[in-house]
């Protein structure tokens, strides 16, 4: 599989989670696991560009594919992505637990809607748990990501 | 001081590592550690008749199996932290379980194994013979007492105490009118998103123990890690990394994993990890708030309140590790912002067959709030009189602070309210919330609340100036997310005047500040805040006192601004903090420059030695803060909702909180604080039910089934604040992290009473409760 545009070709266990293959057969510790039952939303990430929850999935299913995590986002040293500014700007994280899995949802609903409405926005993070914010932060970031994204 | 950062809207300086993944939980962590697993009891009371580890041991990449027997403290009681004289039958767990278990989730065993996969299937091999016991599941069935859950404790009592203020016998009996009412509050759970996790690393070269603990309060664990295993404490660091949430449920010390990884480590001389899962953390974690009030009030024609007498039991689970700190809280709680002339409350704390109760987010208040707030409404139904009417009559005023409740507080005061304004607060909210929503099966709800906060018994901080300019401050409690990288580099920078971002704060790491006592009861702000505030003073007084003498002038005359030490009026005659940094330290430096400043060659070098009586070297100083009482924090929040006289689906139109907790230091932060404990109350009061069933099994351990709110359950929420400041601490500051979910059900169920005509007396609700109460 690919994992943020590098080939991993690392043999696996067959019954390893994809969730603990990137944590820790690859040490892309910020996708994180909250539940390990499909709920929380904490080891989303993209799967071909589209959210997936990395718990639900064997490491060996993602042979072929091309996964991306929160790490590929922006480069070590390069501005936050807009979608991670926006959070920082509108304080859309306070643990930060949840916070990576958030951010992947919310690049899948920009992707699918550029622009979206508010009920778009409320659906499009609805599969994402967070006990800190009260989501009302997050709903503000998705609104000013899709600023920053223009500009 | 100057007033630059403290009060600003400033943004998180923690977010930029945590939104690119760099966060470091404890889980983040393995340098190739050993992965582990717990065998727990499935039953909820059940006598040990045999454990067989000998299948599990020698399994094929297994590396330990403990049992009680194997462990060295497996016959010492796990420590019972706040003694209380009326805690005359305090009992808390072992590490591992071998006689008897008295919770589902108990741990029985634990196994140390290559990869925690290994470890989980090794657990299966795990053969332990349960004789099952008869369960006391309720504290209704626990205070029947036809069963025990420990032998030698008669009627299934830990505690009893009983407080009266004034004659509230003699008050009963003289008032025009009297109500009998029975109020029942369900258990419910933190929840963190992060479950718990603990690493640890034994140096046998450096005798040195290191634990990384997802925890609360790393210093007390320290503490008692130095105790169990004789070693001196400068011997033990830990460190509570990047923790994913606590809400309380990480203040508890000890949980068995606490102790027994880095026993484990130490045996095995590997790094060993344990990380929990939901499923486990559903059954291993402590929980709270299941309580039974039975409470009688005397009230005027007018809605007066005469006299209250409560009469609560308190689901205590199955063992007391935190003492009666909970029910103590609520009985002190009751009365909340009223006039209650005449109040007694007596409590039992009760054992039962499920997991020990400890603080979660709200502490024994928002079942307190439930009870004052839903007596209120029946006083104000029975008179026909308007619910806000009669909750104006009874509140205290302003002009009556400080003042005395008179009952007992969790810091071994009395309960004594330093400031506030609660008129204004009731006001304010009844503005913002606004005209009624049109529509059928519409209610509106209201509750006022006070929160004790920033209790002691202190906390401490180190605040130093490097050479280069930089200041790093530190404090022994950790984050869980509050933003105590932010708001100390506030009170620090203004202090020093130094931009935030040159100043750098580590909270939760015995290496940086090992004295201490942890996160929890909306204490950080207070106590580590002050405590920042009083180092960094420290600091100031002394760049003042060292620049003086090379400004060659008073140090009273001197002011720090912009990172420098200058005359005030003269901003031409100064010094950068940097070079004070340098002096302050009287030998030569290698790098950083101004070495030529600090030696003995120096151009105004004073006479005497280089460090003179009562001198310390560096620009650092170490203050603390210890409070003289607690900080009553308060607030109103009021709200509109529609329940579907069908599906009972709730919608909640507006909700309008209104807050006050002294001087706000950053408002970004306090918005959200005030945001996720509605959010939590919500999900709380109507959503996340914990089922256990009649044999004390949890019967929706997990996210399918406990339902914690999404996006889609929470409304928008409408904030606005006042400010009566502290006047117990310098920078005049109250606590607000748990404040947001105490009066949340009370609302609710004052809405939902008004919207669906039915009294709501108990919490939690849902769509089948409400269908149940409207048949």
């Amino acid at each position: 599989m690919r994992v943020n545009g590098n080939a991993h070709p690392a043999p696996v266990d067959t019954r390893r989670l994809l969730s603990d293959h990137l944590r820790h057969d690859l040490g892309l510790t910020g996708t994180h696991v909250g539940c390990e039952h499909g709920v929380c939303g904490c080891c989303t990430v993209l799967l071909d560009g589209a959210a997936v929850r990395s718990c639900l999935m064997l490491a060996v299913q993602a042979e072929g594919h091309e996964v991306t995590t929160v790490e590929g986002l922006t480069r070590e040293g390069a501005p936050l992505h807009p979608v991670q500014q926006a959070f920082h700007e509108c304080h859309a994280l306070q643990c930060g637990f949840c916070t990576p899995g958030f951010v992947m949802s919310v690049l899948s609903l920009l992707a699918q809607h550029p622009d979206p409405t508010a009920h778009e926005i409320e659906e499009g993070i609805a599969g994402n748990l967070c006990r800190c914010t009260g989501y009302a932060s997050i709903r503000r970031a998705v609104v000013r990501a899709v600023e920053l994204s223009r500009e | 001081m100057t007033t630059r950062w403290f009060g600003a809207p400033v943004q998180r300086v923690e977010d930029d590592r945590l939104l690119r993944g760099h966060g470091r939980y404890t889980d983040d962590i393995d340098d190739g550690a050993l992965e582990c697993c717990f065998v727990r009891s499935p039953y909820a009371h059940a006598r040990i008749t045999s454990i067989d580890v000998e299948a599990a041991r020698g399994m094929q990449g297994v590396v330990a199996v403990y049992t009680a027997a194997d462990l060295p403290f497996g016959g010492v009681d796990l420590p019972l932290l706040i003694p209380h004289p009326n805690l005359t039958h305090g009992r808390t767990q072992r590490c591992l379980a071998s006689d008897v278990v008295r919770y589902a989730g108990e741990a029985v065993a634990f196994i140390v194994a290559d990869s925690r996969y290994v470890a989980e299937d090794a657990a299966e091999l795990v053969q332990v013979e349960y004789e099952p016991l008869p369960v006391v599941i309720t504290p209704e069935d626990a205070v029947r007492a036809e069963h025990l859950v420990h032998d030698d404790v008669p009627g299934n009592v830990a505690a009893e105490m009983l407080q009266e203020v004034g004659g509230v016998d003699a008050a009963l009996a003289a008032a025009p009118h009297r109500k009998n009412l029975r109020f029942r509050y369900e258990r419910g759970a933190a929840n963190a998103l992060e479950a718990r996790a603990v690493w640890a690393l034994w140096s046998d070269a450096e005798h040195r123990l290191t634990v990384y603990d997802s925890t609360q309060s790393p210093t007390s664990i320290r503490g008692g890690l130095a105790v169990l295993f004789g070693l001196p404490e400068s011997s033990v660091d830990v460190i509570a990394p990047d923790v994913g949430g606590g809400f309380g449920s990480k203040i508890m010390l000890f949980y068995p994993d606490e102790l027994l990884v880095p026993y484990a480590a130490m045996q095995l001389g590997r790094p060993v990890k344990w990380t929990e899962d939901r499923q486990e953390h559903f059954t291993a974690v402590n929980q709270e708030r299941g309580q039974v009030h039975e409470v009688e009030v005397g009230f005027d024609d007018q809605g007066h309140v005469l006299a209250l007498s409560d009469d609560f039991i308190h689901d205590g689970g199955a063992y007391t590790p935190y003492g009666i700190i909970l029910p103590i809280i609520t009985a002190a709680q009751v009365p909340g912002p009223y006039r209650i002339p005449n109040y007694r409350v007596r409590f039992r704390d009760l054992y039962t067959n499920a997991i020990p109760t400890s603080p979660y987010r709200g502490a024994g208040r928002p079942h307190a709030c439930f009870v004052m707030e839903r007596t209120l409404d029946v006083i104000a139904a029975e008179l026909g009189l308007d619910r806000v009417e009669v909750r104006r009559r009874n509140l205290i005023q302003r002009d009556e602070f400080p003042y005395e409740v008179g009952v007992a507080w969790q810091d071994g005061n009395t309960v004594i309210y330093d400031s506030g304004n609660y008129p204004e607060l009731l006001d304010r909210a009844l503005t913002m919330l606004g005209p009624r929503p049109a529509g059928d099966h519409v209610g509106m709800g209201l509750a006022i609340y006070v929160e004790g906060t920033g209790v002691g018994p202190y906390e401490g901080a180190h605040v130093q100036v490097l050479v280069s300019g930089k200041v790093i401050a530190a404090t022994g409690i950790p984050s869980q997310g509050q933003a105590h990288a932010t708001v100390w580099a506030q009170v620090v920078a203004d202090e020093l005047g130094v931009d935030i971002k040159d100043v750098e704060v580590t909270s939760g790491d015995t290496r940086r500040f090992s004295w201490g006592v942890g996160t929890f009861a909306s204490r950080s702000a207070v106590t580590a805040g002050n405590a920042m505030h009083v180092a960094a003073s420290m600091v100031a007084a002394k760049a003042k006192q060292i620049a003086a003498e090379h400004l060659e002038a008073n140090p009273d005359d001197l002011e720090l601004v912009g990172g420098q030490v200058r005359v005030k009026g003269s901003p031409d005659r100064g010094m950068p903090l940097a070079a004070v940094a340098v002096l302050s330290n009287p030998v030569r430096y290698a790098f950083g420059g101004g070495t030529e400043a600090a030696t003995q060659f120096a151009a105004r070098a004073r006479p005497g030695p280089p460090l003179q009586d009562g001198e310390q070297p560096g620009l650092e100083a170490t203050g603390y803060y210890s409070p003289p009482g607690s900080t009553w924090a308060s607030g109103c929040h009021a709200a509109y909702v529609r329940v579907d006289p069908r599906t009972f689906r709730l919608e909640i139109l507006k909700y309008v909180v209104v807050h006050d907790c002294g001087r706000v230091i950053n408002p970004l932060v306090l918005q959200g604080q005030i945001e996720g404990g509605v959010a939590q109350g919500i999900g709380g009061a109507f959503y996340e039910r914990l089922a256990y069933d009649a044999d004390g099994q949890l019967r929706n351990a997990s996210f399918m089934e406990f339902l914690m709110p999404y996006a889609t359950e929470i409304p928008p929420i409408e904030i606005d604040h006042i400010e009566t400041p502290s006047p117990l601490n310098p920078l005049g500051v109250k606590g607000a992290g748990e404040a947001g979910v105490i009066p949340v059900g009370a609302v609710l169920a004052s809405a939902i009473d008004e919207a669906l005509g039915v009294p709501i007396t108990e919490m939690p609700l849902s769509p089948l409760k409400l269908y149940e109460l409207t048949r």
